[in-house]
């Protein structure tokens, strides 16, 4: 890790070496480039905490609206472990219903809950505090950011009232079906959907934007882009992803919704139904599938990104010890990033392709697990031999590791075309994206938020209420999906309001059974989150400053919790990156990021 | 910014390596908006890429005969049938307001208040005219040859989806360039850039950094525009 700064190397000087006391220059650190950012500052309760340009309050508000449509999307799931775990019980549910279900379950899972989560929640929160800067650096378009995500999420949820209720497409929204008669919601339903969709892209876009503005163009003095937590790498690259990946979506909206408002052909070929010829021609609802895994597959690295950068930072905290690899990891995000725009059409094994294209597709789908088997091996030896404190965030960060593997590892199956044939429209498939997009990365959610609960609220959340909340979860999870793998192994299709009396279901009545009574447990556990939540933010034991003695800058800040403008008159100086935990030779634990090493002279601190 | 100096940064490849594993900032001397629209412009290019490589994907399948443009797009004028008339005309405005808006980022950066807001009004004028030409396209092809979204009489109906919708959206995109076109000129002519008063809605100050600004964006999309010209009216 030497490496050449500005020709002038940062001396560290260990105790047995240094003749004299070390002097730190001037010019270890370069001149200020920047000026110093003005800040809105607001004078009433309304531009304070409602219409607010503060990133930290904006990222609050973003997780809280996250989490509010993310209840609904649990909700939304529990009706359907219902009519499949119980058919002949529970028949509130009808087919039209289910389908329904099944669509705004997914779609607000994938895009309104972890999207806008880790990218509007944790990336406005966590960016402007770790790389060392007063706010994003456009607040005002960040502040619309977060209004425009609200709009969206209030179409979506008006797609509920309209007359035929919601989309029931899918999450996929595949054409002809999505806009034909015949489809749940196909009246208004998905038209609100299409047009919440654009709006949250537009949203996304003004957030985005300032993500990668700030990252690369406002950090402080030090800060080097090898120098920040790996975090913020997961964020930037994320952020990046869904900059370029999110127009293929809001093509395809714009599109389908004129196939379905002014009767354009664009996805939709020529259709008898009824014994009756509509009047589309001579469109491709291939064209769509192209468009939309253009943005769907590295819609899972957007999710999946900031989790591998948050997770890292978790574990390298509550170990004690530094990443290991750290440039490999950072190497990884981006080279994961950048494959992730190449593998779309695996998700289209069965639409109907050139062989060729299939083996393309497969290839480079395999290649990821490369860079992402780097990134597991990494995270299991930064654990070993470290001081693992068996705290809350590091349990659902051993989780994550263990449930992204094991979701990882049934993506390698389904990469291969051979086996993806028979596997593909399985619960397999369910039980593979769930595990690797959904658990895996709520993993590290629920982890983070214990681990920044402190700093943003000052307080602890309820360590038992906690405790709790991971087994049940951790352990649920898997009562949940384990089972599922088997029942797309005997060939269960996924998307069936019911199975009824299939060969294959001898089996699978007890196992579907016993996944809904596991996810209605794990479903409940989540609400006793949400009260540890809300109780914790005024009754919680209150939290020392810095509890986890991590090393980032967003610790230490001069008020605790950081206040507008984050770090008080000056900004801190970065000297080392945040890993510098047990470092040999320093009486010090850890030293943070804006320690000189002239205050820390026995440190043999790796170079950054 | 007045303690750095650029010129002392090192030159090409070893520039580039020195930048991106600097602190502060990796594009060194850019302002915050400036790069922002530069990766705003990238994101949008993938839009207008997606919607050119569907309409290349439709007219490529297609097993109706595709439209022959210079038909369709053609005007009479004195009795004689021109091919792409009205065409060549929008795109020599729409890029000779290009040079308009270069010309006023120039005056812009020597802070010469008049002409800049000249050469902008200039430059909004011609967006504008291009935008009023369009309204005139569609309502010929729409009124007079029956041309629609939904179908046509020359051939594949792909073809007025297509051209409604790729042309609609450029045209959205110069109205709202046109639009900020006007409030930067009056800004620029009240002088908000010389003497620091705040902006309306966010109540920061600004400098003509911002005409440059416009400008890119400006720019963006008459180079989308020769593109669009190039697959709907020339292939």
């Amino acid at each position: 890790m030497s490496d050449d700064y500005r020709d002038n190397k940062i001396e560290t000087k260990s105790a047995d070496s240094s003749s004299g006391s070390y002097v730190p220059s001037a010019d270890t650190i370069p001149a200020q480039e920047i000026p110093d950012q003005e800040l809105y500052h607001a004078k009433s309760f309304w531009t304070k905490w409602v219409f607010c340009q503060d990133a930290k309050v904006i990222g609050v508000q973003y997780a809280l609206t996250a989490t509010a449509i993310g209840f609904i999307g649990l909700i939304l799931s529990w009706g359907m472990r219902l009519q499949l775990g119980f058919p002949e019980t529970f028949s509130f549910l009808g087919p039209a219903t289910y389908y329904q279900s099944v669509t705004m379950h997914g779609m607000i899972m994938v895009i309104y809950l972890l999207t806008a989560l880790f990218l509007g929640g944790f990336g406005n929160y966590l960016i402007p505090l770790m790389v060392g800067a007063r706010d994003m650096v456009f607040p005002y378009v960040n502040m619309v950011s977060f209004w425009m995500f609200l709009v969206a999420v209030l179409v979506l949820i008006a797609s509920f009232f309209v007359p035929g209720g919601p989309t029931g497409a899918g999450w996929t929204l595949y054409p002809p079906q999505a806009i034909l008669p015949g489809t749940p919601g196909s009246e208004m339903g998905i038209v609100l959907m299409l047009v919440s969709l654009s709006l949250f892209v537009i949203g996304f876009t003004m957030g985005g934007l300032n993500y990668v503005i700030t990252i690369l163009q406002s950090r402080t003095r030090g800060m080097t882009l090898m120098r920040m937590p790996l975090t913020i790498w997961g964020i930037f690259t994320a952020t990046v992803l869904a900059l370029l990946a999110f127009p293929a979506l809001f093509v395809a909206c714009i599109m389908m919704t004129l196939d379905n408002l002014l009767g354009t052909s664009f996805f939709m070929p020529e259709i008898f139904t009824m014994g009756e010829k509509l009047d589309y021609a001579g469109g491709s609802p291939i064209l769509f599938q192209h468009l939309f895994w253009f943005f769907g597959h590295p819609e899972v690295y957007i999710v999946a990104l900031p989790a591998f950068g948050i997770v890292s930072d978790l574990i390298s905290v509550h170990a004690r010890k530094n990443v290991f690899g750290y440039r490999m990891m950072v190497w990884a995000i981006v080279i994961i990033g950048a494959l992730s725009f190449i593998v779309w059409a695996h998700h289209m094994y069965v639409s109907g392709m050139n062989p060729w294209f299939g083996f393309f597709f497969a290839t480079t789908t395999l290649i990821i697990a490369v860079p992402t088997a780097i990134k597991v091996y990494n995270w299991v030896l930064t654990l070993w031999r470290g001081n693992i404190h068996l705290t809350i965030p590091m349990l659902f960060s051993l989780g994550f590791i263990v449930t992204f593997v094991n979701g990882g590892i049934t993506g390698l199956f389904l990469g291969n075309v051979i086996i993806d044939v028979p596997l593909s429209d399985t619960y397999f498939v369910v039980a593979h994206f769930h595990m690797v997009m959904g658990i895996a990365p709520l993993m590290v959610v629920f982890g983070a938020i214990y681990h920044w609960y402190p700093l943003i609220t000052g307080r602890h959340l309820n360590q038992t209420l906690g405790k709790i909340h991971f087994w049940v979860t951790f352990v649920g999870a898997y009562a949940i999906y384990f089972p599922m793998h088997y029942l797309g192994f005997i060939g269960v299709p996924r998307r069936y309001f019911e199975m009824y009396d299939s060969p294959y279901m001898t089996s699978g009545v007890g196992l579907n059974q016993f996944i809904t009574v596991a996810a209605l447990v794990v479903g409940f556990t989540q609400i006793l989150f949400l009260y540890n939540i809300f109780t914790s933010w005024y009754k919680g034991e209150k939290s020392e400053r810095n509890p986890w003695k991590a090393n980032s800058l967003e610790w230490h800040t001069p008020d605790y919790p950081p206040t507008h403008g984050n770090f008080g008159k000056e900004l801190p100086v970065v000297y080392r990156w945040p890993y510098d935990f047990s470092v040999p030779g320093s009486d010090k634990e850890y030293i943070p990021q804006h320690v000189s090493p002239s205050e820390v002279p026995a440190a043999k601190a790796e170079q950054t | 910014m007045s303690q750095f100096d650029l010129s002392k940064l090192p030159q090409g490849s070893k520039g580039f390596m020195h930048d991106w594993a600097s602190d502060q900032r990796a594009f060194k001397g850019v302002p915050w908006g400036k790069a922002m629209m530069w990766i705003f412009l990238l994101s949008d290019t993938f839009i207008f890429s997606c919607f050119l490589i569907a309409l290349m994907t439709a007219r490529a399948s297609t097993t109706v005969d595709w439209p022959y443009p210079s038909e369709v797009f053609g005007l009479t004028v004195f009795g004689t049938s021109v091919p792409l008339l009205l065409i060549a005309i929008m795109t020599f405005v729409l890029i000779t307001s290009s040079g308009t808006m270069a010309i006023a980022v120039k005056y812009g950066y020597e802070k010469n208040r008049k002409l800049c807001g000249w050469f902008l009004l200039a430059t909004a004028i011609g967006g504008l005219t291009f935008v009023g030409m369009q309204a005139f396209e569609w309502s010929k092809l729409i009124f007079h040859d029956g041309v629609r979204p939904w179908g046509n009489p020359f051939g594949a109906e792909q073809f007025g989806a297509f051209f409604f919708m790729v042309t609609g959206f450029h045209g959205t995109h110069v109205s709202i360039g046109v639009i900020f076109l006007f409030i930067f000129s009056r800004k620029v002519f009240r002088g908000d850039f010389d003497t620091g008063r705040r902006g309306y809605f966010t109540s920061m100050k600004s400098d003509y950094e911002a005409i440059e600004i416009l400008g890119l964006y400006w720019h963006f999309v008459d180079l989308v525009w020769v593109f669009i010209f190039a697959f709907f009216y020339l292939w």
